[in-house]
């Protein structure tokens, strides 16, 4: 009896196959690993697996305890919930994406040490990427990569991090950071911070995942950010910062999501908001707090799937996606409105619904500690939560005014997708007790007393009063929201017009004087640069040159060619890469 | 069963009916706010019965009219191709 199979490889190696296998096979298999990576992570016993050492370092392939159990087993049930809502495509892309998107998210979980975990979190930002390259066109392409670009450049932070932590703790044993936060320690919690979507690094999140495919954007809801809790978890539990930017994080997605025209925009504002949250609890970090923090991100992962595929549900009927465009459609997809609002009761965290128990869990522990601010800013943001996602969204998208859409329920495998998320966000809610067990501190908390009942009831109600009075004032409007992505997507522009312009005309006016002035001086400067040139530069600068020149022309390729292709290779890359890497160190 | 629920909430015919069960459920809230036990009071807050449907109430308002004033006022709204 093997007492560990690694859920990362079933799902990585297990990609390999899928283009291979046809039809009714395929979709079998499809169901079938993740069932059996629930199966491997049930039957985990917590300890160290593949150990080893690599380039003179301590690896350590899988460190097992309650934290990473717990989001092994979300994430695991999640993807089942993922492959059965994506089971009609008929193209293989997407799904060995998202294979080794939810295998990388796994490894993460897993990771003993910096090297294994830096690995998977760049292959899961490439396996990602591809589920918003696949949707095609030129937005969704323009957002897949700016999505891969902030992604490198927060990977690029997380390895400087980790060298720099590295050389300093003389180990690369991933664990909580102690001592004094040197500059390494920054640099990690910035890379951690940015999968996190921390404003005002969260705008990759609201740029990209709207633009990904139907069943991608459901995956994606459900697993960069959530690996990014775990790390900060792992990492940076009690750090003050964090309490402070997790309860402005849930307040600045509430707010943009009241501009939010675009259904799934909106819903992945709300992604932000609910991490903050979880970001707060870990901020927070007593045990409590960090029970509640993980037990929401459990929650957070199925009720955000359920909203994201009722949400893609509507897009996929109507092709429509903004909410000036949409709405009347009740009277087709009754069945897909009550389980999205399943997911909208479950996210305001109504009594019976998994919210109720989670959220509530964080909120209390903010209180214990004595923190009223944070407690009034989660609660007001609660209230946001319930405005939007359970009042506005579905007020607009399926009620409210018609727009004589044609519209049918969607396919079966989605609702019955929906429907597992749905009874799984109900089951949490009246029955917490097996999630509070697999929490990593035992829990002493009781969400259904009399006074928590009337006081979310009255908050949640009362809302919905304020949205009812108001309603005119929330009509959605044909806009779009400008966010931090503002900088680089304008600063892009500012610095081609830069490079266009003034610069050209400076290089002109310049090899001018050059020409006359300069050039003899020059000529000195330049024999005194050879010389030091020669004696030590010229190797670290070829070598530098040489990585450009390959990352540049790898860039070109995907400038020009067919976008898809070239990532559907790099994933190829990736899962070779691992594979590798896996079967030569474990 | 299902379609009858959700017909209710978006069939004009039941609006009278949608309207009255609304109120009445708010109503029932705060009573029950007054009604239950509190006898683990942190805040000030805590103590105060119906300080929860305020709370929402004030919190939704603010909510909308603030972004709102962002978006409009402070900018954060553009036209759709202003990234094109």
């Amino acid at each position: 009896m093997i007492d560990f199979v690694h859920p990362a490889l079933l799902f990585i190696l297990g990609a390999v196959p899928i283009p291979f296998l046809k039809g009714s096979v395929r979709k079998a298999y499809l169901v079938l690993v993740p069932a059996l990576a629930i199966v491997a992570v049930l039957a985990m016993e917590p300890g160290n697996y593949g150990a080893g050492r690599f380039i003179g370092q301590e690896i350590l392939l899988a460190k097992v305890d309650k934290l990473s159990i717990v989001f092994a087993t979300v994430f695991s049930v999640m993807a089942l919930i993922g492959m059965v809502y994506a089971l009609h495509l008929t193209r293989a892309g997407q799904h060995v994406a998202a294979f080794v998107y939810v295998g990388s998210a796994l490894g993460v979980v897993f990771a003993g040490d910096y090297l294994t975990l830096y690995l998977f979190w760049e292959s899961m930002a490439f396996a990602s990427a591809y589920l918003v390259f696949a949707q095609g066109g030129k937005r969704a392409i323009g957002a897949a990569f700016r999505y891969l670009m902030v992604h490198i450049t927060g990977g690029v932070a997380l390895l400087g991090g980790i060298v720099l932590h590295g050389l300093a703790a003389s180990s690369l044993l991933f664990g909580p950071i102690a001592g004094a936060m040197d500059t390494g320690a920054y640099l990690i919690l910035v890379g951690f911070l940015l999968n996190a979507a921390v404003p005002p690094l969260n705008a990759w999140l609201t740029d990209a995942y709207p633009e990904a495919t139907v069943t991608g954007a459901v995956f994606m809801s459900a697993f960069t950010t959530k690996t990014a809790v775990y790390v900060l978890a792992r990492a940076f539990p009690g750090m003050e910062l964090l309490v402070w930017l997790g309860a402005a994080m849930a307040l600045y997605g509430v707010i943009y999501a009241v501009l939010e025209n675009d259904c799934r925009r909106l819903l992945a504002y709300h992604i932000v908001s609910q991490v903050g949250y979880m970001v707060a609890g870990i901020g927070i970090g007593t045990e409590m707090a960090v029970n509640g923090a993980t037990s929401h991100a459990f929650a957070h992962i199925l009720y955000k799937a359920l909203l994201f595929m009722g949400a893609g549900a509507v897009i996929e009927v109507t092709g429509r996606r903004k909410l000036t465009e949409l709405g009347g459609l009740y009277k087709a997809m009754p069945l897909t409105v009550a389980l999205y609002m399943v997911g909208a009761f479950a996210i305001s965290a109504f009594p019976f619904f998994s919210g109720f128990v989670t959220k509530s869990m964080v909120i209390a522990a903010a209180g214990q500690d004595h923190r009223a601010l944070v407690v009034l800013a989660l609660t007001m943001a609660s209230s946001g939560t319930f405005l939007h996602t359970g009042l506005k969204l579905p007020y607009y998208m399926f009620f409210g005014p018609d727009r004589k859409l044609e519209a049918r329920e969607p396919p079966r495998n989605m609702l019955v997708a929906m429907g597992i998320a749905a009874v799984l966000c109900i089951a949490i809610g009246v029955f917490p007790g097996p999630l509070y067990a697999l929490l990593p501190y035992p829990v002493v908390f009781e969400p259904y007393t009399g006074a928590h009942v009337a006081e979310s009831l009255g908050l949640l109600m009362f809302t919905a009063l304020g949205f009812v009075l108001f309603l005119r004032a929330l009509d959605p409007e044909n806009t779009i929201s400008i966010d931090t992505d503002w900088f680089y997507r304008k600063g892009a522009r500012a610095f081609l017009w830069l490079a266009e312009k003034p610069l050209a005309r400076y290089e002109k006016a310049v090899s001018n004087v050059s020409d006359t002035v300069a050039l003899p001086l020059l000529h000195g400067t330049a024999h005194a640069g050879l010389r030091a040139d020669l004696n030590g530069v010229d190797a670290a600068v070829n070598g530098l040159a040489r990585a450009i020149l390959v990352g540049g022309g790898a860039l070109r390729r995907l400038q020009t060619g067919v976008v898809t292709h070239y990532a559907l290779a790099m994933i190829a890359g990736v899962i070779a890469a691992i594979a590798v890497f896996t079967v030569v160190w474990q | 069963m299902i379609k009858q629920i959700v017909d209710f909430f978006g069939d004009e015919g039941y609006a009278r009916s949608r309207r009255r069960l609304f109120y009445l459920v708010l109503v029932l809230i705060v009573v029950a706010d007054f009604l239950v036990p509190r006898e683990h009071a942190e805040y000030l807050w805590d103590r105060l019965p119906g300080w929860s449907a305020v709370y929402g109430f004030g919190s939704c308002v603010l909510l909308i009219f603030v972004s709102k004033f962002l978006g409009h006022q402070g900018g954060l709204m553009r036209r759709e191709d202003y990234y094109d």
